[in-house]
């Protein structure tokens, strides 16, 4: 089998995988969000938070709920690293530094696991499990309760209720999360990933000398991560590891993990609002565009423009013999497209545009289908501002899903989108006005701006994945960093939340011919365009200097 | 409607008037050049930062423009100015915009002030409905308080607004409606409202004052078309925060760039300085040329004129809007309450079919049906004398032709009229009254003239029965279909709006069946037959729990509360005051139809927004592609690859670029002023044909505006 057929084999076998799963699953996230049994184990939990599951909060509940919850969880972990010397398992690692540990702790809370540390030789085995794994579960269940607040906000009438944050966060996690985690870690483990509560072996390398090869529980940690679209690996070099991603169909195995519940929830919104229709179409922008960056950058990288990718015959820098090319730019596009983060090749030593293509992705906003419900809060504010862009182009005052798109509505949409630019831009132009944080690039020119660039960008996108290259871990960039992840999270939940509390609170106008059809393909297009020119163009200017400057010849 | 308010023999409805400019008043939409240049002087003044800021888009480039001037003093250069100058004529070109389509508004105002004359008025003192004014004094017009009583005479004006309490006059409204026939204005009843400045033409009216000082209807007038207290409508604010958002997005974005393009610079020490990017960054006039030709300048430029020239459109059909808010809200309006009488019918019944019993032709039929009503005067009389002709070319003669015949004429006691001639008589009327007036002359009606009468009922019409006596021996000849005839063309147009998503309801007060047969016929999708004022009121209600919004008119006091609870509420200037002063509109025409029209106009205000939004929005692409590659091609070479124009060189794609931004803004004012082009159809065809106009439209247009532009720039001085 040539690669390039390969490649096709792999990317078509999972579209169909992800379409044959978006039904189902979708409609097991409905029945989840919208049950009204609690099951024992969730009893237990509302008794030890102290909630009464039947309660209904209004948006700025849920928003403190969410806040609070966020701010106690980043607390914990700052604590959990720093303390890690005095607690078991530790392997004998220090206490984590107190730069790093805050931009740890914030990194894995808001799904975005940005890691300015190498896994192996920094934690332990408790604050892995205990600790980051740990949020990587909570931090998604997070993210799709904001969505079905947000979802609930179109579907519910004259209310300013929107569900119990505490119920959608446990439901999230004791029914969906932990039951895929748990079948996806078994399928990982027989692919060969480890797991085991090993301290490390010294083995006798190839070339003389001893290496020192560290086990753990990676196979648990590595699906969760897959599937919450948190991306922190365990071992520094993520999934390229061999223990984390052993063979091509693991490799597959990951990618679907990644994508599989971003894709269904347009599934659950549709039934949720009561027209599976308006969740096709939504999952439709997400395809579209998810195809066509896969298509682009898998291209890019198999075209391998540049001297040194021509010279050799293949874009194989950075890139695992055993996984090729085709199947790491998908990968890339995919870790890239959802907030995951994960790597199995490193985005910096792609061809120049291939590596654009990957900071493109993250710049879309991360909802193409994006981080698990961050991909769909994203998309439907774009859809917000589509409709009313391009609504109002039917001759009525714009509305979606019978919900008025006023001017509450309108400045929360406004601020949303505004807030990963403005702060992807102010970082990377704080940190190039400054020789001190430009010296962390390790490469020259262009491409170290673009270093720079994806690092911001993939903090405030909440993505994770580094392009490799830059020294990140320094005071500066730990502290930037991690504010850029901590306000590119939870601004856009408060302004979601807030959005989704004014849409509950109106009456919807029912549908006429004279409504604008949000289930057509017309639709799509639009929202598409909206997406790449209100938002991906808004980066022209700093792409051009880097990726576009190092990649046109 | 109530029963006894629009019964018949009421004066039917003024005739609609098609909606063509009047003598006097500024055209229906059409841009003349010279307003352009009369509306400078106020363009110029709105530069002023002081009112500017409330357009968060224009200010900024105020800002810029403010900002490559001292750039220019300071290091002077052809680019510079040309930036700089186009940078100001893009503030001038919004400004003129809006000054434009305010300066319309203003000659109205102007026609309407002429209107407002320094009347006196003749107050009355303790007078007493039924009494003689006696006593009076003679005030100014503006000293008049609510509730003061006045007298006015033929030829004079009367001072302000206010009800007729006694008496019935011809009045000369021509100041405010433009339509010169005079009205009728009387006490009691629905046509009471007189309006101060109008001119008593004969006879003499007793007036009690209803505005307050200096709030009369003309005031208000000349308030709304000057746009004196104008306020953003939800949409408009909503998109105003949308612009202010994308604004900020490019600030952020071209701010940001420049330590970007300093250390791009840096890295490549070989490169020579240029005019657009040395060692210091990308040149102040160059940031804010990008910034300029981001950010939505088209749409915000354009935003206020739209609106104002929305209202603008429905002063030009005779129609005044309280508020922008009102206007939007039609654009919005999901049902349509109609009422049946002078807005889907012509007001009143006609014949439309003779229908004859077994053994009588039709013509026989049509003949004596014609003869019997030669003395009836009533509409429905005449409708039959003017079928008959029509139909079976019967020439109509005038009662004195029959030298020796006996009229009689109709009355409500006999309920038939007729004729007595040459040993014939003929009788025409309601069927009870001519079959008993058959039997009681030893006729027997046929069984089938029952059921012919029945089966006119049943389809709602009116049957009246024609009988006559000759020789001796009375029979009926057959019936006349009297009907409520629906206006032409209201079906297509009924049509229309249900493609349009609104629904149309019938108010009448004629029973169910009656009712069902007009609805039917018509084509609205609803009707509410034997309606009281607060059926219609719950009918409102019930449609705006269902969150649609509603739309009605109305004339009558009763009507008040309906029109106050109704979205759109539009007010026959006929009307009442209490039903002008609920309502948000005030049709001077007083023509219901107008209704749709209103909402077609809110519509078309509401598209021309989105649609212009959409093209500016388009506009960025190629605006990146003409500026990036010029400010950055000297550095990184194969972004030349991005200049897909082939522009000249980078001063000349900036200036280019920058000249197109603002020659675009005075090139879509007539669009703006106009609205876009606007058929009723379905949002799915509207949306695809305004989505590739002004989408696909606002891609290509400027790719090839810039092109052309940098053809005729290139031979500029400093532009290589």
């Amino acid at each position: 089998m040539s690669p390039a057929l390969a490649g096709v084999l792999f990317i078509g076998s999972l579209v169909v995988a992800l379409a044959l799963t978006h039904r189902p699953l979708g409609d097991h996230m409905y029945r989840v969000y919208s049950g009204t049994r609690h099951l024992a184990v969730e009893k237990v939990a509302y008794r030890l938070i102290g909630v009464r599951p039947e309660t209904e909060q209004p948006w700025p509940v849920y928003a403190r709920a969410v806040l609070a919850f966020s701010a106690v969880s980043i607390l914990v972990l700052y604590a959990f690293q720093r303390l890690q010397d005095r607690l078991f398992l530790s392997l004998g690692l220090p206490a984590v530094p107190g730069h790093l540990a805050w931009n740890t702790a914030v990194s894995f809370v808001t799904n975005t696991n940005w890691q300015a540390y190498s896994g192996e030789s920094t934690m332990g085995h408790l604050v892995q499990m205990a600790g980051l794994a740990v949020q990587n579960f909570v931090s998604a269940a997070v993210g799709m309760a904001v969505a079905v607040a947000l979802v609930r906000g179109f579907a519910r009438r004259r209310t300013g209720d929107l569900g119990n944050f505490w119920v959608d966060l446990v439901r999230g996690i004791v029914r969906i999360l932990l039951p895929l985690a748990f079948l996806g870690a078994l399928v990982l483990l027989a692919g060969g990933l480890v797991q085991n509560l090993s301290g490390g072996h010294e083995v006798a390398a190839i070339a003389g000398g001893t290496q020192q090869i560290t086990g753990g529980p990676v196979a648990s940690q590595e699906i969760i991560k897959e599937l919450g679209t948190n991306g922190g690996g365990f071992y520094n070099v993520n999934s390229a590891h061999p223990f984390e991603n052993a063979t091509t169909w693991t490799n597959w195995v990951e990618v679907f993990a990644l994508l599989v519940l971003p894709f269904a929830l347009p599934r659950t919104f549709g039934r949720m609002v009561g027209d599976r229709r308006q969740g096709y179409a939504i999952a439709a922008v997400m395809a579209v565009l998810a195809i066509t960056s896969v298509a682009v950058l898998t291209g890019l990288e198999v075209a391998h423009n540049g001297t040194v990718p021509q010279a050799v015959g293949a874009a194989m820098e950075g890139k695992e013999v055993r996984f090729g090319v085709p199947d790491s730019g998908a990968f890339a596009a995919a870790t890239t497209l959802t907030s995951t983060g994960a790597v199995n090749s490193f985005h910096d030593s792609f061809t120049a545009l291939g590596g654009g293509m990957t900071m493109v992705n993250m710049m879309l906003g991360e909802v193409a289908p994006g981080g698990v419900g961050s991909g769909l809060y994203g998309m439907l504010v774009l859809a917000v501002i589509t409709v009313f862009v391009a609504g109002l182009m039917v001759g009525r005052t714009p509305e979606y899903l019978g919900k008025k798109i006023g001017p509450r509505e309108i400045k929360l949409a406004s601020l949303y989108f505004l807030t990963t630019p403005v702060l992807v831009l102010a970082g990377t132009a704080l940190a190039m006005g400054s020789a001190e944080q430009r010296a962390s690039m390790l490469n020259p020119g262009a491409h170290g701006l673009s270093e720079v660039l994806y690092a911001f960008t993939s903090a405030a996108a909440n993505n994770g994945s580094a392009f490799a290259g830059l020294t990140a871990n320094t005071p500066w960039y730990d502290t930037v960093l991690g504010l850029c992840m901590a306000f590119g999270r939870f601004l856009p939940i408060v302004f979601v939340l807030a959005l989704a509390g004014s849409l509950a609170r109106q009456s919807p106008v029912p549908a006429s011919a004279g409504t604008l059809p949000t289930h057509r393909p017309l639709f799509v297009g639009m929202v598409t365009g909206v997406t790449v020119v209100l938002v991906a163009l808004t980066f022209l200017p700093a792409l051009a200097l880097g990726p576009l400057a190092e990649g046109i010849h | 409607m109530i029963p006894g308010i629009h019964a018949p023999g009421r004066a039917p409805a003024p005739p609609a008037r098609t909606p063509t400019p009047r003598d006097g008043k500024v055209g229906g939409g059409l841009l003349d050049p010279a307003q352009l240049l009369t509306s400078l002087p106020d363009a110029l003044r709105k530069l002023n930062p002081a009112t500017l800021w409330r357009n968060p888009v224009m200010f900024i480039v105020e800002i810029g423009a403010a900002f490559t001037t001292v750039l220019a003093v300071t290091r002077p250069s052809f680019f510079a100015w040309a930036i700089t100058a186009w940078l100001w004529l893009t503030v001038v070109f919004a400004n003129l915009a809006e000054a434009v389509a305010e300066g319309r508004g203003k000659a109205q105002a102007a026609t309407l002030r002429a209107a407002k004359r320094d009347t006196t008025a003749r107050r009355l003192r303790d007078w007493r409905p039924g009494r003689e004014p006696a006593a009076f004094d003679t005030i100014g017009a503006t000293e008049l308080a609510q509730g003061d009583i006045v007298v006015v005479a033929a030829g004079e004006i009367i001072p302000g607004d206010g009800d007729v309490v006694e008496g019935i006059a011809s009045v000369d409204e021509s100041a405010i409606t433009g339509e010169s026939a005079p009205v009728i204005r009387e006490s009691g009843g629905d046509r009471s409202a007189v309006t101060g400045g109008t001119k008593v033409l004969s006879d003499r009216v007793i007036v009690k004052i209803t505005q307050r000082p200096g709030e009369s209807f003309i005031d208000r007038m000349i308030a709304l078309v000057e746009g004196a207290n104008r306020q953003k409508t939800p949409n408009e604010i909503a998109l105003n925060i949308l612009l202010a958002a994308l604004t900020i997005i490019f600030l952020v974005a071209t701010v940001t760039m420049q330590p970007l393009a300093i250390y791009a610079k840096s890295v490549n020490p070989g490169v020579p300085d240029s005019l657009a990017l040395t060692g210091d960054g990308v040149s102040g006039i160059v940031l804010v040329s990008l910034l300029v030709c981001l950010i939505p300048t088209t749409i915000g430029a354009l935003l206020s004129a739209i609106g104002i020239a929305g209202m603008d459109r429905l002063v030009q059909r005779n129609v005044l809007a309280v508020s922008g808010r009102a206007v939007e809200a039609a654009g919005d309006v999901g049902t349509l309450l109609l009422d049946k009488t002078g807005t889907i019918t012509l007001g009143n019944r006609q014949a439309s079919d003779f229908v004859p019993v077994a053994g009588v032709s039709t013509g026989e039929l049509a003949e004596a049906a014609q003869l019997a009503s030669l003395a009836d005067e009533t509409p429905e009389g005449r409708s039959i004398v003017v079928y008959a002709k029509q139909a079976y070319g019967l020439r109509e003669r005038a009662p004195g032709e029959l030298a020796h015949a006996e009229w009689i004429p109709f009355t409500a006691q006999t309920r038939m009229s007729g004729v007595d001639v040459d040993g014939r008589q003929v009788r025409k009327g309601a069927a009870t009254s001519v079959m008993k007036w058959v039997r009681d002359h030893g006729g027997h009606p046929t069984a089938d003239v029952g059921a012919l009468v029945d089966g006119i009922s049943a389809s709602g019409g009116t049957p009246l029965v024609v009988g006559e006596i000759t020789g001796g021996t009375a029979r009926v000849l057959g019936v006349v279909h009297l009907k409520d005839v629906v206006k032409e063309g209201m079906r297509e147009r009924f049509e229309h709006m249900r493609r349009m998503g609104i629904r149309t309801v019938m108010i009448t007060g004629d029973n169910p069946l009656t009712a069902r047969a007009i609805a039917d016929e018509a084509g609205v999708d609803d009707f509410l037959a034997e309606a009281t004022p607060e059926d219609k009121l719950a009918l409102i209600r019930k449609e705006q729990e269902g969150g649609r919004l509603v739309a009605m008119t109305g004339d009558g006091t009763n009507d008040a509360p309906a029109l106050a609870q109704a979205d759109v509420g539009v007010a026959m200037n006929t009307g009442t005051s209490a039903a002008k002063e609920a309502g948000n509109m005030v049709d001077l025409d007083s023509n219901p139809t107008k209704l749709i029209e209103i909402v077609e106009i809110g519509k078309q205000l509401l598209i021309t927004r989105g649609a212009l939004t959409t093209f500016s929005i388009a506009n960025d692409i190629a605006k990146y592609f003409a500026i990036i590659p010029a400010m950055f091609a000297a550095v990184y070479p194969g972004l030349d690859t991005l200049n897909v124009m082939r522009l000249h060189s980078p001063q000349s794609a900036i200036l280019s670029a920058v000249v197109f931004n603002a020659v675009v803004i005075v090139a879509l004012i007539p669009l703006a002023l106009r609205g876009v082009r606007y058929r009723p159809s379905s949002a799915d065809k509207l949306l695809s044909r305004n989505l590739y106009l002004y989408g696909l439209g606002g891609i290509v247009v400027p790719f090839a505006g810039i092109k052309l532009i940098d053809l005729i720039v290139q031979f500029l001085p400093g532009m290589s």
